[in-house]
């Protein structure tokens, strides 16, 4: 390792960017728009969803029903019906989400408990209306019932600890920071280094004294830097716009994205030893971008997962940082805490830069 | 490992690589003296680059010996690759640097200290008429300049060896010159330059040169050497009907060859005695008024002359 050598892989890495506008602009740009995309467009509050009525009983206590879960402001119960071939047809048509049926002998079952007394037929082709509609059935009806209840039965309380508003930003913002940094690093490593290969500059390089690992090394060098920039701008933009709070350490947070941001740099590179053209490195890219994104539990609920997923997502960095995050911003958790976390990543790290610069070749064969 | 000075710049015995089952360099043996410029003539494909590839340790042989500079390789590459220049046959500097960009990151990769490369750069943009390009990105300079540019990036360093492949490919006849006057700057300072091409007038100027064919070294020698072992071969064939004439000496025996130049018939005789009498004759019989006389070999007569003998032999044995 040559210390004048590496400083001149970097500053033609720079001088290279400098020149490349369009890498430039989506350094900034990328985490702008995702974070205003994530932040305004992916919000998980279902409200107002259209809905029908098919209320059988006809009595007052089943009115007061219908009148109170309209109240909730979840459901609109934007037609009445008389048959429930009708649900089917407004259903099928995708008119409504959901549908709410009152038994004729709603007031019976009420006092017997041998049946549930409401039923809600829900468009299943939507699993996030599912989610809601689910939801919906087993919290209200407890509290709306209980006057009509005998014995009531357990109430249970929903105390939401930190997210109090269910704001979805707040959980959003953090693993966005890891959806990011994963998106952009792991490409433009990837992309960066494949192009001297594709671009001929290899050819000439190998014939110099340059080693494999000063040439990797400084070109990843510059990245880590821009990786720690775009954690400002989503960090600021999630404070400004989103009031996302940052409960624990600023220092931590910046750690964790540090280590982060080597894991995903530790990737493109390994990527980049796979692939011979700039399309073939951003095929890959993608190609371990999707899972990352999907099993890491920043878009799905990770225990939720059957295990063959969850081991899976244990090997990606992006589930440990998620959890880093997540657990620093949100829970005001210190890295010491979260130890185990950071381990994985650090021993990603180790592993995948080693078996990339056991592969990067010396020679053009 | 001890570096052997043997006084040659290159020796390759037997050496061969092949690509799955195309062997590119087949038992190729090659002794490069210092201080010269080396030729490699040879069609696409005849293996000059892969040679080349070979010699600096950028491609690991598939068999052979090779000791560049008294460095074996590919065991002591690394040693090798600070005292070789090697220019590529595309650009391959970065042509989103300028060229004085482009010229400090080759002084660095080199390890020159700074002064050094302040002073060598000064040296090389005036030497190679880059002055007033310095702050020009590489990717829109002209082909000639690129070559320029390639070269000044290959001898900052000022290497024992610089090995070309196929360097003015890209560029127009009278940036062909300069470059040449260049290189013969650069061997008159010691330097040993190995270049492949396929024009045969910048063969011409080399002091040794290796025809290469299809992996093999097909003849070697000083041009004009190789030019001589042909003397009495080649005939010049003046007609009023070339057309007809050629019909009548390409299936005459002891004839190799036949092309037509301008308004002649350039004939390649495999058996020099006596032949342009025989050829004249021949032509008579057939009813055609020609003038056969014998010529001066050149380069292309040569080139013909030992690649097609290797094609037929070839050919036949497929």
């Amino acid at each position: 390792m040559n210390l004048r050598r590496l400083i001149a892989i970097v500053v033609k890495e720079l001088r290279q960017l400098r020149r490349d506008r369009l890498t430039f602009a989506m350094i900034v740009g990328i985490p702008t728009m995702q974070l205003l995309l994530f932040g305004y467009a992916i919000n998980l509050d279902i409200r107002h969803l259209s809905a029908a009525v098919l209320d059988q009983a006809q009595t007052a206590q089943s009115r007061e029903v219908v009148a109170q879960l309209q109240q909730t402001g979840v459901l609109d119960f934007s037609y009445r019906l008389r048959t429930t071939q009708e649900i089917d047809a407004l259903l099928r048509a995708g008119k409504i989400s959901a549908a709410l049926v009152i038994p004729p002998d709603f007031e019976r079952r009420i006092a017997v408990q041998d049946e549930p007394p409401l039923q809600i037929i829900v468009d299943g082709s939507d699993q996030v209306v599912q989610q809601a509609a689910r939801q919906l059935g087993a919290l209200p009806l407890t509290t709306l019932l209980a006057p009509l209840q005998a014995t009531p039965v357990n109430n249970v309380e929903i105390v939401n600890f930190y997210n109090p508003e269910r704001r979805a930003p707040v959980n959003t913002v953090p693993g966005l920071i890891g959806v990011i940094l994963t998106m952009t690093m792991v490409l433009f490593t990837a992309m960066a280094i494949v192009r001297e290969r594709e671009r001929g500059n290899l050819e000439f390089l190998i014939a110099t004294p340059l080693s494999p690992a000063e040439l990797t090394i400084g070109k990843v060098l510059p990245f880590i830097a821009i990786g720690l920039i775009q954690v400002t701008v989503v960090l600021a933009l999630g404070v400004l716009i989103f009031r996302v709070p940052i409960n624990g350490s600023l220092l931590d947070v910046y750690a964790a994205s540090f280590v982060f941001i080597i894991a995903s740099l530790a990737l493109g590179v390994f990527l980049s030893t796979l692939a011979n053209t700039q399309f073939q490195s951003m095929q890959l890219a993608f190609f371990t971008f999707l899972p990352q994104i999907l099993l890491s539990g920043f878009m799905f609920p990770f225990a939720g997962m059957p295990w063959p997923a969850q081991w899976l997502a244990e090997i990606f960095p992006m589930t440990h940082f998620v959890r880093l995050i997540r657990g620093i911003m949100l829970r005001a958790a210190t890295l010491a805490e979260l130890w185990p976390e950071l381990a994985a990543l650090g021993a990603f790290c180790v592993i995948v830069l080693t078996i990339a610069i056991a592969r990067t070749r010396k020679r053009l064969d | 490992m001890p570096r052997t000075d043997t006084g040659n710049a290159i020796v390759a015995r037997g050496l061969t690589r092949r690509f799955g089952n195309l062997v590119a360099v087949d038992h190729l043996d090659l002794t490069v003296e210092r201080a010269q410029v080396y030729g490699f003539l040879g069609p696409n494909g005849s293996g000059k680059s892969t040679t080349i590839r070979m010699l600096c340790g950028l491609l690991l042989p598939s068999a052979g010996d090779i000791e560049v500079l008294g460095f074996k390789i590919p065991q002591q590459a690394d040693e090798l690759k600070r005292r070789i220049g090697y220019m590529t046959q595309k650009f391959s500097l970065y042509e989103d640097l300028t060229v004085t960009e482009n010229l400090e990151f080759v002084a660095a990769v080199h390890e020159l200290d700074r002064a050094r490369a302040k002073a060598r750069i000064g040296e090389l943009v005036e030497r190679y008429a880059l002055r007033d390009l310095r702050g020009q990105l590489a990717g829109t300079l002209s082909g000639g300049e690129k070559q320029r540019l390639a070269l000044a990036a290959a001898v900052l360093h000022e290497p024992e060896l610089l090995l070309l492949d196929e360097p003015t490919s890209a560029v127009d006849p009278q940036s062909r010159r300069e470059f040449w006057d260049s290189l013969f700057a650069l061997v008159d300072a010691g330097t040993t330059i190995l270049v492949s091409t396929h024009f045969m007038d910048e063969a011409e100027r080399c002091h040794r040169l290796a025809i290469l064919d299809h992996g093999h070294l097909v003849a070697d020698g000083t041009p004009r050497e190789l030019m001589d072992s042909l003397s009495g071969h080649v005939l010049v064939v003046a007609s009023t009907d070339l057309r007809r004439a050629r019909e009548l000496l390409e299936k005459f025996p002891g004839v190799d060859a036949c092309a037509q130049i301008g308004a002649h018939l350039r004939v390649l005789a495999s058996d020099g005695a006596g032949v342009r009498e025989r050829i004249g004759a021949h032509l008579r019989e057939g009813g055609v008024e020609a003038k056969v006389e014998t010529a001066a070999p050149n380069l292309e007569d040569v080139f013909v002359s030992v690649t097609r003998g290797r094609n037929e032999h070839a050919e036949k044995a497929a």
